[in-house]
């Protein structure tokens, strides 16, 4: 199956920590994903930039509304994400809880829709 | 093999009707097998929602077909459900057309037929069933309801009832869980072995609360509570059986039989509570005392370190052995409580620690806790609090504190139980 690995963290926090260990981070990441690699579970993933950078689109009515930020604001962001090829959920969760932003944020493993 | 009957119409010839059994005798076998059964068929055809089915149309044609319970009993359904589950994929075939049904018939008739009587094979499927319904990525109250159904056979509307749900939203909670199941790919398997550990943790926890809610219950009718007690005591049989010598499993079935061997003594014909010091210790059950015993004595003994529910059914087991409420071994409760202060730190486990105190060290200095504890506000709204403060003050003699503690007590109480006593108390200090 596959799933996608989203990667949740407070922004804020990320950047204090992106000062004081942005190497040690990178370096957990790369690590990171050359063992998914190397495992065959890797199939894509982005760091993503900072929601500050965000655009919001909505179509209404036939009207597009274009707005500045997220779709919510909430107390942790998007960050990230890797598609990831797993047997089952035990699986995908056991290399969720690889992901060196599990740490301090959060990754939700949602299940790809198959449609037959 | 035992013949293993091919699958016949549900229509029965008259001569057969007859000598049909009593349908009371069949509800008693679904109830033990059903579990089992629904187990092994989910490996067989791969499927929850499908295997449910099947399992109760094996049910439905062992109450049209036996006359009397055939020798193997459980491979009798095995196999008749993994046929009507055939049976209903071809359906599905003729009304959708559909080629993966046919590949799906394609590979329950390559699965090899249940061995009769492979104790081993049936335990399995067992453990997967009940890992896959406690599995962690489904909620907690879904994985009490999934255990109930799915492993004790209970009917949704009995599992509604246990949770003062109405039928329709428990049936809505169970098709969700199984959609998730199948959707996420919660995994029909026995956790590898180094996530065993937690993940039994989880699945003791799911007992551990049916147990809760049946013996303490904060709501329902006390006979389905009595149920709930049975049947958590059964489910963990059932895993101190599937995976013997875990200690955890042993102290948590001895915690249950311990506590549950106190259920007729616990409360008058009327439903008032009867506290443990004023129980009539002759109607303690002192079969399934011996059973916890052994199991507590057992557990003490492995080599780990003691579990939770080790400690507190080793506390419970100190109240079992007292003959009288004076002989309890007060001073080696303190320790446990200690212990489990240490394994588990929780504002509720502080409480009974300084309950347990005040027969040590006198209710001075148990009150000086439970005032360090109010004082925390960690069990605001918690009735017990100031229950057990009340207590302390009127042993100190400082009556009109205690019933100002008691009138708080009875603000808090919910139960009618736990009122009456309340106010049973306050007439006392009269």
């Amino acid at each position: 199956m596959q799933y996608l690995l989203l990667i949740y963290a407070n922004e804020a926090e990320a950047d204090k920590m992106r000062e004081s260990g942005h190497k040690e981070m990178m370096d957990a990441y790369r690590s990171f994903t050359q063992s998914i690699i190397e495992k065959g579970n890797f199939k894509a993933g982005d760091a993503l930039q900072r929601t500050s950078n965000a655009t919001t689109v909505r179509v209404r009515n036939g009207k597009t509304m274009t707005t500045d930020g997220p779709f919510a604001e909430t107390r942790e962001q998007l960050g990230g994400y890797y598609l990831i090829e797993a047997k089952d959920l035990d699986e995908a969760t056991a290399i969720a809880a690889r992901v060196p932003s599990a740490k301090f944020g959060s990754i939700e493993v949602r299940p790809i829709m198959v449609y037959s | 093999m035992t013949a293993v009957p091919a699958i016949r119409p549900l229509r029965s010839t008259p001569a057969r009707r007859e000598h049909r059994m009593h349908e009371g005798e069949i509800e008693r076998i679904f109830r033990n097998e059903a579990g089992r059964v629904l187990a092994t068929l989910i490996r067989l055809v791969g499927d929850f929602e499908l295997a449910e089915e099947a399992l109760q149309d094996a049910f439905a044609a062992a109450v049209e077909q036996w006359t009397a319970v055939p020798a193997n009993s459980r491979a009798w359904l095995v196999n008749v459900g993994r046929n009507k589950a055939i049976d209903r994929i071809r359906r599905q075939i003729r009304l959708r057309a559909k080629r993966r049904y046919i590949e799906a018939e394609a590979i329950i008739a390559s699965q090899a037929l249940p061995p009769e009587a492979d104790e081993d094979a049936f335990g399995d499927d067992m453990l997967r069933l009940i890992f896959t319904c406690c599995h962690p990525a489904l909620s907690m109250e879904t994985r009490v309801a999934l255990t109930l159904r799915a492993i004790c056979g209970l009917s949704t509307e009995a599992v509604a009832r246990a949770f003062l749900v109405n039928e329709e939203t428990m049936a809505q909670r169970l098709v969700r869980a199984k959609r998730k199941i199948r959707g996420a790919g919660i995994p029909y398997a026995t956790p590898s072995a180094d996530m065993l550990d937690e993940r039994l943790d989880g699945a003791l926890a799911v007992i551990y609360l049916v147990f809760s809610e049946g013996y303490a219950g904060t709501s329902g009718a006390a006979l389905m509570r009595e149920e709930l007690a049975r049947e958590a005591i059964r489910l963990g049989r059932l895993l101190e059986e599937l995976l013997p010598g875990r200690s955890a499993i042993a102290g948590l079935l001895a915690l249950m039989l311990l506590h549950d061997a106190r259920r007729a003594a616990r409360a008058t014909a009327d439903g008032d509570i009867i506290l443990l010091e004023d129980q009539d210790r002759s109607q303690w059950d002192q079969a399934q005392i011996t059973d916890g015993l052994a199991l507590v004595e057992r557990a003490l003994r492995a080599p780990q370190r003691p579990s939770v529910y080790t400690v507190q059914a080793a506390i419970a087991a100190l109240h079992a052995r007292a003959r009288r409420h004076q002989d309890t071994d007060w001073p080696q409760i303190v320790g446990l409580y200690e212990v489990l202060l240490r394994l588990q730190p929780s504002p509720v486990v502080e409480l009974n620690h300084a309950a347990a105190v005040s027969m040590v060290d006198g209710p001075a200095r148990a009150l000086d806790l439970i005032d360090a504890l109010t004082a925390r506000g960690d069990l605001a709204g918690y009735h017990l609090l100031p229950s057990v403060r009340a207590n302390l003050l009127n042993r100190l003699g400082r009556r009109e504190e205690a019933r100002a503690a008691y009138q708080e007590a009875l603000v808090l109480a919910k139960l009618d139980p736990e009122r009456r006593l309340i106010v049973k108390r306050l007439a006392e200090l009269d």
